[in-house]
């Protein structure tokens, strides 16, 4: 029994990396590639390889080759805060891009405020960056911009009386829950409100209610993995005829695979991304979303998602960064991220700055309409 | 040394020894936070313990007090302008309540009936804490403000580590002394057989209930430790995953066994760590070991080793 | 009336798929006392091989086939290298080798083939059917139907056949059905065998309706657990009732109460028989041997 200090130090030199001497850059990353956000993770773990590889190819960042360190943390908050304490104190890592949900961040945050590691996360919610911290940055939407989107459009159809169908997992919860900030600035009323469980199966019995009740003009279902899908496809069932809004959780074409037929004319605010090969040729935008798409459906020969584009967005913030800063110093990099000026992504157009560590706006938000089967932009 | 590490005092000492002395061979504040993580599950293990190594009860809902010891310390600061460490306390009391007036009706069940009626009261408490979410945050889970202590701000992973060191010795060393006890003698009796310990004048709800609300208690302060040194808490603390992970490490470490406690629930931290090193394939592996390990050394892992020594000696 | 009929259908279709994850626990744990926490695992492989199977060319009652076949070769191979190696143990240790065993084909599941969800066409078109006002997919009429055979068969094959009396004698006395010739390692295979058929032919029915995806099992286990518990485990014809409850009170749950806690609903009318009934709806009470 007095060994045990010695074999439990035998199985921790097992994890110790042997730690490279000569200069690379060392990037971290903590995403949920299994457990219940698997759908953010994964597409997010798989683009954060694929152009690792791509920028070591092509002679790295400042004549640094990129070492990666990825770990999983299954959707677990705890299990989040362990890797990224292992990132600053073990691999010692320049950088962090990661963190796929909100909850995940919230508990990474303080180790890599306190260690000054640039973190650019790629979670939905606003309170990631708001207030602002000084070495947090994130990619993606806010649910707010989601809601807002989703907002104005009902109102250019006249549409101002809702009923509400949410995913009680982390993104429809919150989702709705920023939604019901902005219904006034709007003048939407939500007549009636459902819920349903991440794994659900159907949701027939909350539909039919909110079809039983009276002056509903349209429904919006905050919500991501199968939930949307099984949502639309029992919808369609049940013969609902108001217009159906999805939320920009649904991120891939597999939405439209999965939901079928049922599909058609649902809306939902969203990326560019999702429509690249519809976009004008003279829209900014159109490159960076063909080229992600190509090399992303190449590689991993599945259809694309936003999620991943996240990723995308984040990496290149920071790679950008460190060529201006021409090293990969850690409070050099992270004053050249808030610098970020016109970076064109997935996701719109990124200014950032001292106050914004966001930098998106609402134009960077398409609507799009399902109609036989494939994405359209809605005029 | 075997006999010693048999008894359930000399696994205290055993304990508090490891205490003492990993920090020496600790190399960085990472290493520091692991085995102050691996503290925190072994308190909750060792009372899980008590209610299924030695009363011989099965519970597959122990996260949820652990959650209610998580999101008191969340909750009462946040909301209701209670110091931590009252909310610390009240969170403990709370738990402790719950499981007694469940614990009655709920101890009556046996075996896979008492599994799943567990399993239903963890789910609830779960599903409140994702569900309320004007309250606790949501399924995003609410940040937890730090614990002062007379002006002494808990934090960091070296501080932690002592905290839930000595504390972990104290859970021992209580469940040892009960162990020893004329009570520990009823908890056997009752795990061998509730009839036979019955007509041996054991009141064997009373035992069982003293069991349960201990276990209960031992898991609020693991989870208001846990809420406290992340700085975070979410309703994974209290999901049905948890209870599963609780259960797992109990096993795997000795039903029976205090020191088996504290090794099921450092080699279930660790190993995901170690694991990394697999990628894509870490859950077959951490799939394939639990096999592994608990076909080889089905006792667990304590009490096998110890068997096996006992036989080559 | 409408409505009442529409969250019926809805109860009795998802409840039908509990039911078969119930009778997967209630045959295992007879012949052998094993709760086996990997049952969840057999419908996502039912589902998920059919999907890939289909994927690549297959015609789907091949691959349906096919999916059974991979099913019942994991089921076999699972007694064989993880249960059988661990007989004597005790029931604790056994539950835990399923956990690993569930986390470990999962972990398979996720490199053999994705962690995205997926569907499979419905059997027979996905047009509503109007019935009492309620609108009923033909597919949920197919679970119905499929999962009332199961059982039909299941019943056949217990009382009708040798084999199957021996299943039923192996679990009235294991040491009585050794005495009287019956090889019982064998058919604690057997009834592995026969779990795995039956949850990946669950799997295969509910993909057009609930989809699949490598982790579906996980919850479906514990929907299962629950479903047989409230029967009363052990009792076939409970498990079948259980699984159709949890799922009418889900159902009923989410439109008459509140579908935030429509599970919390389940549980409680769980907690609220295993109160009164302590062995299940129609277990029954087993005597404590000195």
């Amino acid at each position: 029994m007095q060994r045990l200090p010695k074999i439990m130090l035998a199985a921790a030199s097992l994890w110790l990396t042997a730690g490279a001497a000569q200069a690379e850059i060392k990037l971290g990353s903590v995403l949920s590639v299994t457990g219940p956000a698997s759908f953010l993770g994964d597409p997010e773990k798989r683009t954060l390889e694929i152009y690792v590889a791509e920028l070591n190819a092509k002679g790295g960042i400042n004549g640094q080759q990129i070492k990666l360190f990825v770990y999983d943390d299954g959707g677990d908050a705890n299990k989040a805060k362990t890797f990224a304490t292992r990132l600053a104190e073990e691999d010692k890592v320049d950088a962090m891009v990661g963190g796929s949900t909100t909850g995940t961040t919230m508990a990474m945050i303080p180790v890599f405020e306190d260690a000054g590691i640039p973190f650019i996360s790629l979670a939905g919610a606003v309170q990631v960056v708001k207030p602002v911290k000084k070495w947090v940055f994130k990619t993606p939407h806010t649910d707010t911009m989601a809601c807002e989107k989703i907002f104005e459009d009902l109102k250019k159809r006249n549409l101002t009386k809702i009923g509400m169908i949410s995913g009680t997992d982390a993104f429809g919860k919150s989702m709705r829950d920023q939604c019901m900030t902005v219904t006034s600035k709007y003048g939407i009323e939500v007549l009636h409100e459902e819920s349903y469980g991440p794994r659900d199966s159907d949701m027939t019995p909350q539909l039919t209610n909110i079809k039983n009740k009276a002056g509903i003009q349209a429904v919006i279902n905050p919500g991501f993995g199968q939930g949307p899908a099984i949502v639309t496809r029992n919808y369609r069932q049940l013969g609902i005829t108001v217009p159906l809004y999805q939320s920009h959780g649904v991120g891939s074409k597999q939405f439209i695979d999965l939901a079928g037929t049922a599909a058609d004319g649902v809306r939902l605010p969203a990326a560019a991304l999702l429509v690249a090969d519809k976009l004008p040729d003279s829209d900014p935008q159109k490159k960076v979303v063909v080229d992600y798409k190509k090399t992303y459906e190449q590689k991993t020969g599945q259809p694309v998602s936003t999620f991943g584009g996240h990723m995308y967005d984040g990496l290149m913030i920071l790679v950008e960064a460190m060529k201006r800063a021409k090293s990969a110093d850690k409070a050099k990099v992270r004053d050249e991220i808030e610098k970020t000026r016109n970076f064109m992504g997935t996701a719109g157009v990124v200014n950032m700055s001292a106050t914004d560590h966001l930098g998106l706006d609402l134009t960077a938000f398409r609507m799009l309409e399902i109609k036989n089967g494939d994405w359209s932009l809605v005029q | 040394m075997r006999r010693f590490a048999a008894s359930p005092y000399g696994v205290v000492v055993l304990i508090a020894v490891l205490v003492a002395a990993l920090p020496a061979v600790l190399p960085t504040t990472f290493y520091v936070r692991i085995a102050a993580l691996v503290f925190i599950f072994a308190l909750a293990v060792v009372g899980l313990n008590l209610l299924m190594g030695f009363a011989g009860q099965v519970s597959l809902g122990h996260a949820g007090f652990f959650g209610i010891g998580a999101y008191a310390v969340a909750i009462g600061p946040t909301h209701l302008g209670i110091p931590s460490w009252a909310a610390f306390v009240i969170g403990v009391a709370l738990a402790a309540l719950i499981a007694f007036l469940v614990g009655r009706p709920i101890l009556r069940l046996k075996g896979h009936y008492l599994a799943v009626a567990t399993l239903g009261l963890g789910i609830l408490i779960a599903m409140v804490m994702t569900n309320e979410a004007a309250w606790t945050g949501g399924p995003d889970g609410m940040p937890v403000p730090r614990l002062e202590l007379f002006g002494w701000r808990v934090r960091g992973p070296v501080t932690w580590y002592w905290v839930s060191g000595i504390t972990l010795v104290i859970g021992a060393w209580i469940a040892a002394n009960l162990i020893a006890s004329p009570t520990g003698r009823a908890f056997r009796a009752i795990h061998d057989s509730e009839t036979a310990a019955r007509v041996l004048g054991v009141d064997v709800a009373r035992y069982k209930l003293l069991a349960f609300v201990l276990s209960a208690a031992y898991a609020a302060v693991a989870g208001a430790y846990l809420a406290l040194f992340d700085g975070l808490v979410t309703p994974d603390s209290a999901g049905f995953l948890r209870s599963i992970e609780f259960v797992t490490m109990a096993v795997l470490g000795g039903l029976g066994s205090i020191f088996g406690s504290v090794v099921g629930a450092m080699i279930l931290t660790v190993l995901p760590q170690v694991l990394t090193v697999f990628h894509d394939y870490e859950h077959i592996a951490l799939g394939a070991i639990m096999i592994v390990f608990m076909i080889f050394l089905r006792a667990g892992i304590v009490p096998s080793l110890l068997t096996f020594l006992r036989r080559s000696s | 009336m409408a409505e009442f009929l529409q969250f019926a259908f809805s109860g009795l279709t998802v409840g039908a798929i509990y039911a078969l994850v119930a009778l997967g626990f209630t045959l295992i744990y007879n012949a052998s006392d094993v709760i086996n926490f990997a049952q969840g695992e057999f419908v996502m492989l039912g589902g998920m091989v059919t999907v890939f199977a289909v994927a690549a060319g297959v015609p789907l009652p091949l691959a349906a086939l096919l999916a059974v076949a991979v099913a019942v070769a994991v089921g076999v191979t699972l007694h064989r290298l993880a249960i059988e190696p661990a007989r004597g143990a005790s029931a604790v240790t056994l539950i835990i080798i399923t956990i690993g065993a569930s986390i470990l084909l999962r972990g398979v599941a996720a490199v053999v083939f994705d962690k995205g969800f997926h569907s499979l066409p419905a059997f027979a078109g996905s047009e509503p059917w109007q019935i009492g006002g309620a609108a009923v997919l033909p597919q949920s009429l197919i679970v119905l139907v499929g999962a009332g055979a199961i059982v039909a068969m299941l019943w056949v094959f217990l009382t009708g056949t040798m084999l199957g009396k021996a299943l039923i004698a192996t679990s009235a006395n294991r040491l009585a059905a050794r005495l009287v010739g019956i090889n019982t390692g064998a058919i604690v295979g057997l009834s592995f065998a026969v779990s795995a058929a039956i949850g990946a032919i669950g799997g295969i029915l509910m993909t057009p309706i609930t989809l699949t995806s490598y982790d579906v099992g996980t919850l479906l286990a514990l929907k299962g657990f629950a479903a047989a518990m409230l029967g009363g485990m052990g009792n076939p014809i409970g498990a079948v009732l259980g699984g159709l409850l949890v799922g009418l009170l889900e159902s009923f749950g989410a439109g008459y109460l509140s579908s935030q806690y429509k599970d919390a609903i389940a549980f409680l009318v769980i907690l609220a028989v295993l109160f009164v009934m302590p062995h299940g709806l129609v277990g029954r009470a087993g005597v404590e041997r000195v």
